[in-house]
């Protein structure tokens, strides 16, 4: 086999495994969901972020529009500081508000929004005011023991619960 | 007394050969700069070293695929999570499958031929008649043969996921049925390109370096016989097998403990 014949096949040899990179990172990984470019950040603080995760969606609708960036601990407030990667292309009112939501009832945690109805729009870098938690379910079911125990309390009167 | 002496030797004799293996690494590093400048050396060692493989690659890879999708669809099915059969194989592939069974792979097809070159090489005192020309060895045999392997490893192995993903999404969207869309969205949203892809590029390019250097080592420095050659030839294999195994489990560790 002479030189040149090597080297074409060497460089297919390379060229296929480029395209093989390729065909992975784009058919069957997410690097076409969302580049860095286009997005902008915005900061919500939760009292409790539960189970979320960095890169987690954000979702307005059900529609992936970004993703959680950071997490972190504010050391005065002690409130959780999620950081958002926002899609450019979605812009949300000013007094939009974010929640910590679950997909399905055991999937994983997501923040939804919930466009408001304020004329200005929330500009990069801000911080979305209005915040829900996320649901514990241990916290959950505390209040409905406690709940049903009080409620056992009142009306039962003197009797051994229900 | 004689048993701790004789503990003391072994001792000695394994921490000599160990120390015998790193210079050989370090001068062989010393020699890759050299050797890069005559890239055309280094072009057809890839030829040898990855061309050859690459059959046996994507034949290996499309049958992992294939087996990988059918067995886990069995056990999916069952939890109603068929659709997420593309996002199990493909993490499987991309993290760990196929830099592994690539490494495994490489070291039987490319890394004993490297081997058994080399060490007939030496046995036919070709090494010493370079060196008697003031040629380097190193820089002439085997820089080429090391960078080589490193460049062709990672090639091998994406190229191994690649047609391990088409091979299960033959199975899963061909034979079984399963929504094409969902089966590659679901995989979009769970596939990260730095954090898998990347890592699993990383480890196939650290077992590049560990097969090759283990290929060569055995073969310049083997026993200049038929036996010599043979017994170095399996000892690479022996050796590189468990080098990539035990480094993959260091990686996994570094790259995937600290969650998602």
């Amino acid at each position: 086999m002479t030189k040149r014949n090597i080297e074409i096949l060497v460089g297919l040899f390379v060229v296929l495994g480029l395209l093989a990179l390729v065909f992975v990172a784009l058919k069957a990984a997410n690097l076409t969901s969302f580049s860095n470019g286009d997005t902008y950040r915005l900061t919500a603080r939760f009292d409790n972020i539960g189970g979320l995760k960095p890169r987690a969606p954000v979702r307005s609708a059900g529609v992936v529009v970004g993703r959680v960036t950071s997490i972190a601990l504010d050391p005065k407030t002690y409130q959780g500081v999620v950081e958002l990667d926002l899609d450019r292309r979605f812009q949300f009112p000013k007094d939009s508000a974010a929640k910590i939501l679950t997909a399905g009832l055991l999937g994983d945690q997501y923040i939804g929004i919930e466009p408001g109805g304020d004329d200005a729009n929330l500009a990069p870098g801000a911080t979305i005011a209005q915040t829900q938690s996320a649901v514990v379910l241990e916290n959950l079911i505390g209040q409905f023991l406690t709940g049903r125990a009080d409620a056992a309390g009142s009306g039962g009167g003197g009797g051994s619960g229900q | 007394m004689n048993a701790i002496a004789r503990l003391g030797a072994i001792a000695l004799e394994q921490f000599r050969g160990w120390g015998h293996a790193a210079f050989f690494f370090l001068e062989l590093l010393r020699a890759v700069p050299a050797s890069l400048r005559r890239f055309g050396l280094v072009v057809a060692q890839i030829h040898a070293i990855g061309n050859r493989s690459l059959v046996i690659i994507l034949a290996s890879g499309l049958a992992v695929g294939f087996v990988l999708a059918l067995q886990m669809y069995y056990a999916l099915v069952t939890y109603g999570a068929a659709e997420s059969l593309g996002l199990i194989v493909n993490l499987a592939l991309v993290r760990e499958l196929s830099p592994v069974v690539t490494a495994l792979l490489f070291a039987g097809r490319a890394g004993t031929s490297l081997t058994a070159e080399i060490g007939l090489m030496k046995a036919g005192e070709q090494i010493a008649a370079l060196e008697l020309m003031a040629i380097d060895p190193r820089q002439r045999v085997l820089a080429p043969r090391f960078i080589a392997g490193v460049i062709a490893m990672p090639l091998l192995a994406i190229l191994f996921s690649a047609i391990g993903i088409l091979g299960a999404w033959l199975v899963a969207v061909g034979l079984i049925g399963i929504d094409a869309g969902n089966f590659w969205s679901i995989q979009q949203n769970g596939v990260d390109v730095w954090r898998d892809v990347g890592n699993g590029v990383i480890k196939s390019a650290v077992f590049g370096v560990i097969c090759t250097a283990v290929a060569l080592y055995q073969g310049y420095e083997t026993e200049a016989t038929p036996e010599g050659v043979a017994y170095a030839t399996t000892r690479t294999v022996v050796i590189s097998s468990l080098g990539v195994l035990g480094m993959d489990f260091i990686l996994t560790a570094l790259m995937f403990s600290t969650g998602r």
